[in-house]
C-alpha cells in the first residue's frame, strides 16, 4: 500500500526528516510513536503533500506509483487521507457542504460523476450516525467553534465519507475525552478492512488500547529508531521515550 | 476641450431643458460654480491620494444621452433581484423607463426625482430636504449642478414597506461614451422602515462614467437598510456619493458589494443627530485585473449613547488596487459612544495593493472606539487542510476567500440578495463548487 524509502525533508532549511524508511500493507494498522519534535507530524503532512516540506532525498510509493511530484489534492484523489491535528475553521461553509464538494472533487478527479443528491444524503446520514453526529451539527460552519472532540469527530466523519485507502491520524486522541476517544476509534474500526491501511500518529498508548496496531515504530530525531509489535507501545507508556534515547546515544 | 470645461458649457444647454425658475435651480447654479472653482479632484488631496481619476477623465463622455432607448425585460432580468416581488425604479441611460419599473403612491412614494422636483406637492419636501444632507464636496456638487432625475422615496410615518425597493441604472453603450448624474432622495419619516438595492450596470464595453449622489433622511427610530451591488462592466466607473442624516434611535445600514467595474469610489458619510443611533457600515471587495475600489468613509458621531459598526473585507487579485480610508469624527458632546471599525485584506497577488487608513478624531473622553486593519495573505496551512481533502488549489482558495470575507453577509436581511450576492462571489472567484457559497 505505502512504501517509503530513504525519505528525507526539511522546511525553511531545517532538516527534519533524515532518512525514514517504512512499509505498510493493505489491511495493517501502523502507530507511529515518538517524542515531541521528532518528525511524527511531519511525516504525516509530507506523505499527504504538504508544499512547505522539501523533498531533498528518498521516495514515496502509493502502491506502485512514485507520488513525489503529486499535489495534496492529486494524493487525495488516489485515497490519502490525513485527520489534522488542528482543522481548520471555515466559516460560512458548512460541514455537509464542505463534504460533497470533496467527494464530488475526488469523483471528478476518477473520471466520476456527481454523487446524485439522495445517495449523498443516505452516506451522510449512515456516516454521521457512525460518529454520533447529530444532524444539526451538519449545518454548523466546518470547525467553527466546534470543541475539540467535535473537531476530530469531524475529521473521522470526513474519512468515512472519502473511504481512503491509506488514513493517517495526527494526534487525533488529542484533546479528546474518554467518550469521544471511543466513538472515534470505533469508527476508525469499523472502516478498516483488507483492502486499506491506517497509520496513527501519537505520543500516548492511550489510543492504541482501542484501535490496536499490527506494528509499532519510534520516531527520534527524523528517523525510525525501533520498530515493534504492540508490546512497545505498552513499553513506551512505562517507560516513556528516554530508554530509547539512551539506546540510541549509547 | 477637456471634461471640465465641457461639463461647464453643458449647463448652459441644460438649463434649456429644466425649469430654472423652481426652488432647486438656484442651488444647481450655485454648485456648478462650486464645481467651477474646484474642479475634479486630484491626488494632491489627502481624501484622493490613492485613487486617480486621471484615466476616467479623458473619455469624451456625452453629458445628455441622445436618444431614448428601450431595453427588454427578458434581456435584462439577470441584473434584478428578480425572485421576490419589489418595487423598481429603473433608469435606462438616465432616463426613466416607466415600462421597466413599478413604483408607487399609495400611501407613500416610490417614484422619480423629476416627478418631484416639479409637481408642487413635493414641493415642501423638496425645500426641506433637497441638497441638505449632501456636502459642497467638488463632486457632489457637479452632480447637484446636473440633477434631474433618480430615485424619490417617501415613506410617511409608522409604514413598513415590505417589499424591497430596487434601483437599477442601466446604460445600453448606444453612445459611445455616456456620463450620468443620478441623483436619489430617500426621506423616512418616523418609525418606518425601508429596504433598497441600488445597482448601477452598462450592458456594453463602451466607457461610462457615474457620479451618483444619494441622500438619506432617517427620522426618530426609522430603519433604513440599503444595499449597493457593484459588479459593472469593465469600463464602467462609478463614483457614489451617499450621505445620509440619522434623527434620534434610528437604525441605518449600508452594505457595499464592490466586485466588478474599473474604478468605483464610494464616499459613505454618516451623520448622527440624535441619540441612541446605530450606524452600519459593511462591504465586500473582490478584484481583479486592474479594478480599483476605494472606500471612503464618514462617521459623524454628534450627540451621546450612539453606535456605529464598520467592517469591511477585501480581496485583491492580479493588479488591483484599493483604498480604505475610514475616518470616524466623536464631537466633545457624544459621550458613550461606540465606533468600532475593521478593515481586513487579503492580497493574493504580488501585484496588488491595498492603502488602508484608519482616521479617528475624537474629542470625548468617554468613548468606546476600536479600529483595526489587517493585510495577509491566504493561509497555508488552511490551503493544505482543504487540499488534502480534495479539492483543488482553485476551489480552495476561493472557499477561503468566500470564508474570510462571509460574515459581512450575516446582516443582509433580504435572503435571495444574500443568494444572489453568493453566487455573484462564487462567480468572481472563478468556481463551481457545487453549492451555491
Amino acid at each position: 500500500m505505502l512504501k517509503i524509502e530513504n525519505l528525507h525533508a526539511s522546511v525553511e532549511d531545517k532538516s527534519i526528516l533524515k532518512g525514514i524508511n517504512l512499509e505498510i500493507k493493505a489491511g495493517e494498522v501502523h502507530a507511529i510513536m515518538g517524542p515531541n519534535g521528532s518528525g511524527k507530524s511531519t511525516l504525516a503532512s509530507v506523505i499527504a503533500g504538504k508544499e512547505e516540506y522539501e523533498v531533498s532525498q528518498g521516495n514515496v510509493f502509493l502502491e506502485t506509483e512514485n507520488i513525489e511530484e503529486l499535489s495534496a489534492e492529486e494524493r487525495a484523489h488516489k485515497g490519502i487521507f490525513l485527520s489534522f491535528q488542528y482543522p481548520v475553521e471555515i466559516p460560512g461553509v458548512s460541514v455537509t457542504n464542505f463534504i460533497k464538494t470533496a467527494i464530488n472533487e475526488t469523483r471528478k478527479a476518477r473520471g466520476l460523476e456527481d454523487m446524485p443528491a439522495g445517495q449523498m444524503l443516505k452516506l451522510i446520514r449512515e456516516k454521521a450516525e457512525l460518529l454520533e453526529i447529530d444532524r444539526k451539527f451538519l449545518s454548523r460552519s466546518l470547525n467553527q467553534g466546534f470543541s475539540g472532540g467535535e473537531k476530530k469527530r469531524n475529521e473521522i466523519f470526513q474519512m468515512a465519507m472519502l473511504e481512503p485507502k491509506l488514513a493517517i491520524l495526527d494526534e487525533t486522541d488529542s484533546g479528546l475525552d474518554i467518550d469521544a476517544l471511543r466513538i472515534v476509534a470505533n469508527g476508525v474500526n469499523k472502516l478498516k478492512s483488507k483492502d486499506n491501511a491506517v497509520i496513527v500518529i501519537t505520543h500516548y498508548q492511550r489510543l492504541l488500547d482501542y484501535i490496536v496496531p499490527d506494528f509499532v515504530h519510534v520516531i527520534y530525531n527524523g528517523k525510525i529508531v525501533k520498530s515493534g509489535t504492540k508490546e512497545l507501545a505498552h513499553e513506551l507508556e512505562e517507560k516513556g521515550y528516554d530508554w530509547i534515547k539512551d539506546e540510541i546515544n549509547a | 476641450m477637456d471634461l471640465k470645461e465641457k461639463l461647464i458649457s453643458s449647463f448652459l444647454a441644460f438649463e434649456d431643458q429644466v425649469d430654472v425658475d423652481a426652488y432647486v435651480h438656484d442651488i444647481r447654479s450655485e454648485a456648478i460654480k462650486t464645481f467651477e472653482n474646484k474642479g475634479f479632484p486630484s491626488k494632491k488631496e489627502e481624501a484622493w491620494k490613492y485613487t486617480s481619476l486621471n484615466a476616467i477623465l479623458k473619455h469624451d463622455y456625452s453629458v445628455f444621452p441622445k436618444q431614448e432607448n428601450a431595453l427588454e425585460y427578458r434581456d435584462i432580468k439577470k441584473y434584478f433581484i428578480h425572485d421576490i416581488d419589489t418595487f423598481k425604479i429603473i433608469f435606462i441611460d438616465g432616463t426613466y423607463s416607466s415600462h421597466l419599473s413599478q413604483t408607487t403612491h399609495d400611501g407613500m412614494d416610490i417614484c422619480l426625482m423629476s416627478a418631484a422636483l416639479s409637481k408642487p406637492k413635493y414641493r415642501l419636501v423638496i425645500e426641506n430636504y433637497f441638497n441638505k444632507a449632501a456636502t459642497g464636496d467638488s463632486l457632489s456638487s457637479l452632480n447637484t449642478a446636473f440633477s434631474s432625475e433618480g430615485a424619490f422615496i417617501h415613506i410617511p410615518k409608522n409604514k413598513l414597506v415590505e417589499k424591497p425597493i430596487q434601483i437599477i441604472h442601466f446604460s445600453t453603450g448606444n453612445e459611445s461614451a455616456v456620463m450620468l448624474h443620478p441623483r436619489n432622495m430617500i426621506v423616512v419619516e418616523e418609525n418606518s422602515y425601508v429596504q433598497i438595492i441600488e445597482r448601477h450596470q452598462s450592458l456594453s464595453n463602451n466607457p461610462v462614467l457615474t457620479n451618483s449622489v444619494t441622500e438619506v433622511f432617517a427620522k426618530k427610530r426609522a430603519i433604513v437598510d440599503y444595499y449597493k451591488i457593484q459588479n459593472d462592466n469593465k469600463n464602467a466607473s462609478l463614483i457614489d456619493n451617499t450621505f445620509i442624516k440619522q434623527k434620534q434611535e434610528s437604525h441605518c445600514s449600508v452594505h457595499t458589494f464592490s466586485f466588478g467595474g474599473k474604478l468605483t469610489r464610494n464616499n459613505l458619510n454618516f451623520y448622527q443627530h440624535g441619540e441612541r443611533i446605530d450606524s452600519t457600515l459593511k462591504g465586500i471587495t473582490i478584484i481583479g485585473d486592474k479594478q480599483h475600489v476605494d472606500h471612503n468613509t464618514l462617521v459623524h458621531h454628534i450627540e451621546p449613547n450612539c453606535e456605529s459598526h464598520q467592517d469591511y473585507k477585501g480581496v485583491f487579485g492580479d493588479s488591483s488596487t484599493g483604498v480604505f480610508n475610514g475616518k470616524v469624527v466623536v464631537e466633545k458632546e457624544a459621550q458613550k459612544t461606540n465606533a468600532f471599525q475593521a478593515n481586513n485584506n487579503i492580497l493574493i497577488s504580488d501585484k496588488a495593493s491595498i492603502n488602508t487608513k484608519p482616521q479617528l478624531e475624537i474629542f470625548a473622553d468617554d468613548v468606546k472606539c476600536s479600529h483595526g486593519c489587517t493585510i495577509g495573505q491566504l493561509d497555508d496551512d488552511a490551503m493544505f487542510y482543504l487540499r488534502s481533502r480534495g479539492i483543488p488549489e482553485k476551489e480552495a482558495k476561493a472557499l477561503l476567500m468566500y470564508a474570510f470575507s462571509n460574515n459581512v453577509l450575516d446582516s443582509v436581511k433580504i435572503p435571495e440578495l444574500k443568494k444572489r450576492i453568493n453566487k455573484l462571489i462564487a462567480n468572481k472567484l472563478g468556481v463551481n463548487i457545487g453549492f451555491d457559497l
